[in-house]
Formats: C-alpha cells, structure tokens, sequence
C-alpha cells in the first residue's frame, strides 16, 4: 500500500511515499540511491545488506520499510562525520581487513552495533557477533583485528 | 585505431606501449574477437606520463579483491621513481585499454608483472633523456626523485616528469626490454601497503555492477527453469502484467520481467505461471562419482618415467585408494550482475566480470554488433574466484536492452547465483602406489578424473611413475556433468593435492615414519623442502609417526609457480564428527614478492576460504536441479572456524614473481584429512569432510 514514510536517514529528515512493505533495502539502492547498502542473499542469511536502525544493526533486506518509521537511519555512506572517517573505518583500512570489498559496510555497521553494545568485548565476543556476517575473500581474520584496534581506540586508547 | 587516435584519446603526454607476457605466443594468439581490434594489437597495456605528472596504467586485468589495484601500482611507482599516490591503474574498460584474455590462473603478477616494470623502466629513460637534454647536461649527470629530474652537479637545475610531459606526444614501444632495477634498489615494490581501493571500500563509494544507474534504467528479472535441462512449456504472463509498471518480454529461452524497481520486478517475476519439461534425473550427488568413471575416455599421459611394474616388484607395501571430491560453489559475495545501455549503434555493458573481452565478444555475438561498437567497462569486482569468467548476466542484459529500447541491469539473486554457477567439477582419483622397506616411494600410478592436469605432477623423487588424466577439466565435457563447470580457485590443483598429499601420508604412516621426515626424504624439489623446512619451524613440529593423536597434519604442493607447505591442528569431536581446524601455519616460496602485505592477505584468504573446500561445501543436486540454492545449506567459512594463522613467505628476491592469489588454498584439503587421521586414525578419503563424513570413517577404523 502506498503511504508515506518518514525517518531520519544519515542525519537529514526524510519522506517517502512508497508501498510500505518493500524491503528498506530496496528503497535504499534504488528510491534513495544509496548503494553503499549491499544485496547478498535476500534472506538475511549473509549481512551485505546491513544498515544501523537508531544505531543497532538491522537487515535491511528482512526489513519492510513500514518498520523505520520514525527511526534514525545509518547507512555505510553516513558513518563518516564531517568527513572524518570513524575508527571502524580507519581500523578497516589500516588492518586490511578487506579484499573485494562488497560484504564491507555489512561488516562495519554490524560491528558499529557490536560496539555500540560492548564497547570492550574479548575476541570471542567479537566472533561471536560478527558470525553471521559472510565474507567469501575470508578476510576474517583482519576483519577481528581491526575491530578490536576501533574499538581500543574509541574508549580513547585504552 | 591508429597511434595518433590512441594518444589523442588519452590526452598526449608521453606514452609507452608494451606486451604482456605470453601475448602473441600462447594462449592469447587468436583470440582477438570479432570485428578486429579497436586498439592496435601489437601490445597489450600500455602506460601514459600526462602533463599533470601523473602515471596512468591502462590495462584489461581487472581488480577482483586480489590486490593487484595496488602492486601493479607499486611495480610502476618503483620503476619510474614517483610516489605510489602519483599512479592511476585504468583497469578492464575495452575501448580505454588493449585487448586482454582475462584475470585469472595468478597470472597478473608473474606474466603482467615482467613487462610492466620494463614498460616503467623505458618510460624512466626517456624522461631522463628529455630532462638531460631540457638541462643541456649529459644524461649520466641526471638523478630522479619522485618524480624530480635533477642535475647532480647543480641540484638547483631540476624539471619535473610534468614539465616534461607536457605538450609532448611521444609513443614508445618496450622492446626489447631494458633493464628493471636489481631488487636491492626497489623502494616501493617489496614493502608492504595497504590497499589503495580501501578507502572507497570502507565508506561505500566504490561501485559495483548493480550500483551502476542510467537514466530511464528497467531492472530485469529472468524466469529460470527449476533444473538444467529442462524446457519452458506453457506460460501464463497475465499475472505479471497486471503489477503496475511492469513490461514482460520474451525473445525465444529468455522471459524477463522489467521494472523501475527491482524489487517489483522480482514480485511479477513471481506472478508468472509456467511449467517445465523436465527431463528424467539420471544422476545425483551420490551417484556423479560411478557416473564420471563410466563416462570417462581413455586418459591422456601427463607425465610417465621408468616401468611401473618394476617399481612394483621392489615395493614391499602397495597402496591402493580412490578420492572422491564433490561440486563446489563460486558463490562470491557480490552476485553477477551487468548494465548494458544501447545508443544507436554502440552499446555500453557494466558488468561483474573477469574478463571484460569476453563480455564484449559475447555481448557483440548475441547483438549482431561489430566488436567494436561494444564498450565493457569493469566496476569493482565483488569476488570472482574463477566464476565471473561465465558472463551470462551480461549478455542477458544486452539482449534485454535491445528489445526494449532502454537501459537495462539484470543483477541475480543468490538463489539464480548458485543455479546458474559453473561450480568446480566433481572428480575422482585413484591412486596406486608403493614403497621399499626403507620408505622410498618405488612407483605411483595415477589416475584424474574430471579434475584435469593442474597440480597433478607427484612433485616427489619417484623412479617409476604414470600420471594420466581422463577426461576434461574444469570445462567439462557433454555427458559428464548434468550442468555447467568451470574454473574454480587454482582449478583441478585442489583435487589433485588432496589425493596426493592424502596418499603420501598413508604411505608415510604405514611405513612408520613421520610425515614431514618421508616428504623429505623422498622429495628432490630445493623449494618444496625450503617450504617445508620453514614451515616445520614455525609451528615447532616435533617428528612422529602418525596417528600420534595430537591432531597434526602436513600437506604440500606446487601451484601458478609457488610452493607451498601447509601444517595444521585439528580438534575431532568423536561424537558428533565435527572438526574444528585450530592452527594453521603455511610457508610459501613465491619469488619476488611484490606486496609483502597482499601476498599475506592472500594466503591467510586461501587458507580460511579453504577450509569449506575441505570441511562443508558441497552442491546436492538431482540431476540438472540444484538444491542448495542459498547460504542456509550451502555453508562457507564463518568467523567461528577461524583457526589461529601463522604465514612465512620465504625471502627469494632475486627469483622472479609467482602467483599469490590461489596457491594456499591447494594444501587445505589434505593438510585437514592428514591431521584428521593424526587426531583419529581414521582416514577421510572424500571431500568435503562433513560430520557425517567423520562419523562414518570413525565407526570404520
């Protein structure tokens, strides 16, 4: 059914009138043109499709947008504030924690939510949250380091 | 397109044209594609020194998340003495750069390597002789430094590469090829960088082939039979055509659905009613292995020496197995996906692929359209592994584009992404083999089904020997498989290294001898030892026989010029049959390594992507119906299998380049099967080594 749907998307209000149950993840690529926003799978089994719903991590593609209503969203291009890239995306960077690049701002906004959460968690913790996130390069490993080093730097290098 | 076109269209500047390794003699020959060239063809890359002082390599190699955006870039950054940031790598457009056969095999570095360097090293020269000249000193009395041509005599007296450029057309040709700097003089190359796309990866800039728009784009979604094989009989469109905004078209097999949404499309799509012709499934995931060794032809010898009954006679053991290894999925992150726009006569494809020749050769065929009126550009690539050498997408884009007169994308959904795979073929291997009371393998004679050459050879010193493969390789032929194979992460090696790995352990562990010691004593190879030796260090092997229940396993093996020696720990559940791979410590000679820090990206990529290979990945299917059509039963490598990974690559400067992107990944599935037995006693002689796969070998022992 159309109607209208308001939230906050990377900080600017935002109304739409559109079918209501579409997937949010369509309405991003294509209606909104965000295409930092990833299809993997279409059944919230991979996590390319991840976005922050008032900062926790969502799928997008189990997401009719009727859902968001209201909500402040966060997708891949609105994690960088003022131009300043958040330290998820700098450890990213710096560790290498990345090949072909297309399951990467599913990974770094779920674990956005993970730190958000737990902004200490063991190594384990991290794996334990990150696990249903796939990653075919199988940069996994980089993919824990960096997160650990954002976050050490987010509690002000501790 | 002559000379003149070609500077004209890169803006001048100082241009150097040069040939990839292996371009006319090999596999490139005659294969240009239809309607000629609009390059010149007596090169294939070629590198420009603009007026800004800017380098701009302009190459058909594609980047896939392999790495070689970056140490290609470092390769030229080194040669011509410019800082890294001062290089741009234009890569797989088809109007922009030379014809190239495509990204795979790990052969960007070993065989693109060479050439770029000499091409960066000639570039180098005559900028020097331009400065020297510039300066009115002799040439010998000039040094650069990022980018800076200065007089040694009068450091006041300096031009710039882009005061040297600018204004100029000059085209040279590398060849023959003058001298690249000796390693011990190379700055950049052989230092570790991060990766120079990262930045457009980590903030969502970086386009993909479905991130491509148009203006008055349709998104296409395509019926797809329910098995291969099977023909469209009736179809009912009516449904579809009632959603709003949604135009179906049919043009003989192919019936789309087009919208300005996709995920309206995708809701028509499933308002069509049609039924299939399905022919009789004669084969399915149990039966393929008795399948293949039915249908297979009389081999062909890879390689044979000596009389393998003599090796026979003087073997006091004979060894006597059989490898089973199953289909295996591409299933790279990013689905294949491709926009084509049409314009009159000329037609532009966006499209996921490795090799963007292919897509416009393919695309020109099924339009009619000349080669040369069809442009391929290459976005990031979302994972390739072998499967984005299979450009259906894109052709299905042309085609669609066409008949409705409009710009069209077909990106496919994960379920069309595992049906229309070209996975790894299923293989066999049976091996029989023997050694002399003193633990020398005396004969091997070895068998390949459906796996082909690739890492076939027995690497070991034996006297008497046979290697015959049967049948095609990854290609597959009519009759052996009941659907489309292909190319998958260093194809055939992974099947082959398992057999023989997996092989070489029974032998050494009934001989009594620990594994790395038998490897080495019945190994000539400096490399295959080095690696080994290297490997046995940093893991703090502590020889014995094996099963010793720790749960070790070792595995070698060559590939794309690499040696590579892998050693890992396992922990087997008895109960539930499930492995859990603790450590893995794998030791690669590759020669001269060109970014230290991609090369062990790579491995530890191999290494952790391996491990489905070898434990879970696996296509069910009943006859040409594939059943696993999604990631909730075919299963890839998660975070929580992540072992504890340590990498050596052995320091080999002054050996040319060799492949990094595959070769780790060949040692995965023995290494786990040895350590397997190590841990148990019982022997997997199939992958992937599932629980239930475990399970049974445990009750067997």
């Amino acid at each position: 059914m159309q109607e209208v749907v308001r939230f906050t998307l990377n900080g600017k209000p935002t109304t739409l009138t559109v079918d209501s149950d579409r997937a949010l993840l369509w309405v991003l690529r294509t209606d909104l043109g965000l295409t930092g926003t990833k299809y993997g799978c279409g059944q919230g089994l991979c996590g390319a499709c991840t976005v922050l719903a008032n900062g926790k991590a969502i799928r997008s593609c189990q997401t009719p947008v009727k859902e968001v209503r209201g909500q402040a969203l966060t997708t891949i291009e609105g994690l960088a504030q003022n131009g300043t890239l958040h330290p998820l995306q700098k450890a990213f960077m710096e560790h290498d924690a990345l090949q072909c690049g297309f399951c990467t701002p599913g990974m770094i906004l779920t674990a956005y939510s993970l730190l958000r959460e737990n902004p200490s968690p063991s190594a384990a913790e991290i794996i334990e949250g990150m696990e249903n996130n796939l990653c075919r390069c199988a940069a996994h490993r980089r993919i824990v380091q960096a997160i650990q080093a954002a976050a050490t730097e987010m509690r002000g290098g501790a | 397109m002559g000379r003149r076109e070609l500077l004209k269209l890169v803006g001048g500047g100082i241009l150097v044209l040069f040939t990839a390794g292996g371009f006319r003699s090999d596999a490139q020959e005659g294969r240009g594609g239809r309607g000629g060239q609009r390059l010149p063809e007596d090169f294939n890359a070629f590198l420009r020194i603009g007026a800004d002082g800017r380098v701009t390599c302009f190459t058909g190699k594609i980047e896939m998340g392999q790495g070689v955006i970056t140490s290609l870039a470092q390769m030229l950054a080194d040669e011509l003495d410019v800082p890294l940031d001062a290089v741009d790598m234009v890569m797989g457009d088809t109007d922009l750069c030379p014809w190239d056969m495509g990204t795979f095999g790990s052969m960007t570095t070993r065989f693109f390597g060479p050439p770029l360097r000499a091409a960066g090293a000639e570039a180098r020269r005559v900028l020097l002789e331009l400065a020297a000249e510039q300066l009115g000193v002799p040439v010998e009395q000039v040094t650069v430094e990022a980018g800076t041509v200065t007089d040694r005599a009068d450091p006041a007296k300096r031009v710039s590469y882009a005061q040297l450029a600018k204004g100029k057309s000059i085209e040279r040709h590398v060849t023959p090829r003058p001298p690249v700097k000796p390693p011990a003089d190379l700055k950049v190359v052989s230092r570790p960088v991060t990766r120079r796309d990262a930045l457009a990866k980590v903030t969502g800039e970086a386009k993909y082939a479905a991130d491509i728009r148009c203006p008055g784009m349709r998104y296409a979604k395509i019926l797809r039979p329910p098995a291969h094989g099977a023909t469209l009989g009736e179809v009912d469109v009516s449904g579809a055509e009632e959603v709003a905004g949604a135009q179906v078209v049919r043009e003989g097999d192919l019936l789309a659905v087009l919208h300005e949404r996709p995920d309206q499309a995708e809701r028509a799509l499933a308002m069509i009613k049609a039924t299939f012709e399905r022919p009789q499934p004669d084969v399915d995931d149990k039966t393929i292995f008795d399948h293949l060794l039915k249908v297979a032809p009389e081999g062909r010898a890879v390689s044979q020496g000596g009389d393998l009954r003599g090796g026979e006679g003087r073997s006091a053991q004979v060894f006597e197995h059989t490898y089973l290894n199953s289909y295996v999925a591409h299933s790279p992150m990013e689905p294949h996906a491709a926009v084509a726009q049409i314009e009159g006569d000329k037609a532009t494809v966006w499209a996921s692929t490795q090799n963007p020749f292919g897509v416009r050769d393919e695309v020109a065929e099924a339009l009619g359209f000349p080669s040369a009126k069809v442009r391929v550009i290459t976005p990031f690539v979302g994972g390739g592994f072998g499967g984005k050498t299979n450009n259906l997408q894109a052709v299905e884009a042309a085609r669609l584009a066409k008949l409705v007169g409009k710009p069209v994308q077909v990106a496919w959904t994960r379920e069309e992404e595992f049906f229309n795979d070209t996975f790894r073929p299923a293989a066999v291997v049976k091996i029989r083999s023997g050694i002399t009371t003193a633990g020398a393998v005396a004969f091997w004679d070895y068998h390949v089904y459906y796996a082909g050459e690739r890492g076939s050879e027995h690497l070991y010193s034996i006297p008497d020997y046979a290697i015959v493969a049967h049948g095609s390789a990854w290609g597959g032929e009519p009759g052996a498989h009941p659907f489309a194979t292909g190319p998958w992460r260093a194809p055939g090696n992974n099947t082959n290294t398992f057999a023989r790995e997996s092989q070489v352990d029974i032998m050494a562990a009934k001989a009594g001898i620990d594994p790395i010691e038998f490897r080495m004593m019945n190994l000539q190879d400096a490399k295959l030892q080095g690696v080994l030796k290297a490997a046995a260090g940093k893991f703090g092997w502590i020889p014995a026989k094996a099963p010793s229940g720790r749960g070790y396993g070792v595995a070698c093996g060559t590939d794309s010029g690499t040696s590579v020696a892998t050693i890992a720990e396992v922990a087997v559940d008895g109960q539930t049959g499930s492995v859990k791979v603790q450590r893995v410590v794998c030791a690669q000679n590759m020669g001269l390594v060109i970014n230290p820090e991609g090369a062990t990206t790579q491995m530890e990529g191999c290494i952790t992507m391996g491990l489905g290979y070898a434990l879970t990945e696996e296509i069910h299917f009943n006859g040409g119906e594939i059943l696993d059509r999604n990631f909730d039963s075919y299963h890839t490598p998660r975070f929580s299998w992540l072992p504890e990974i340590e990498t050596v690559i052995i320091d080999d400067w002054n050996s040319p380049a060799q492949g990094g992107g595959e070769p780790a990944i060949i040692t995965m599935g023995g290494v786990i099967a040895n350590a397997i037995h190590d841990a148990t006693g019982a022997r997997l002689l199939q992958l992937p080594m599932t629980a239930q796969r475990v399970r049974e070998a445990l009750a067997q022992r």
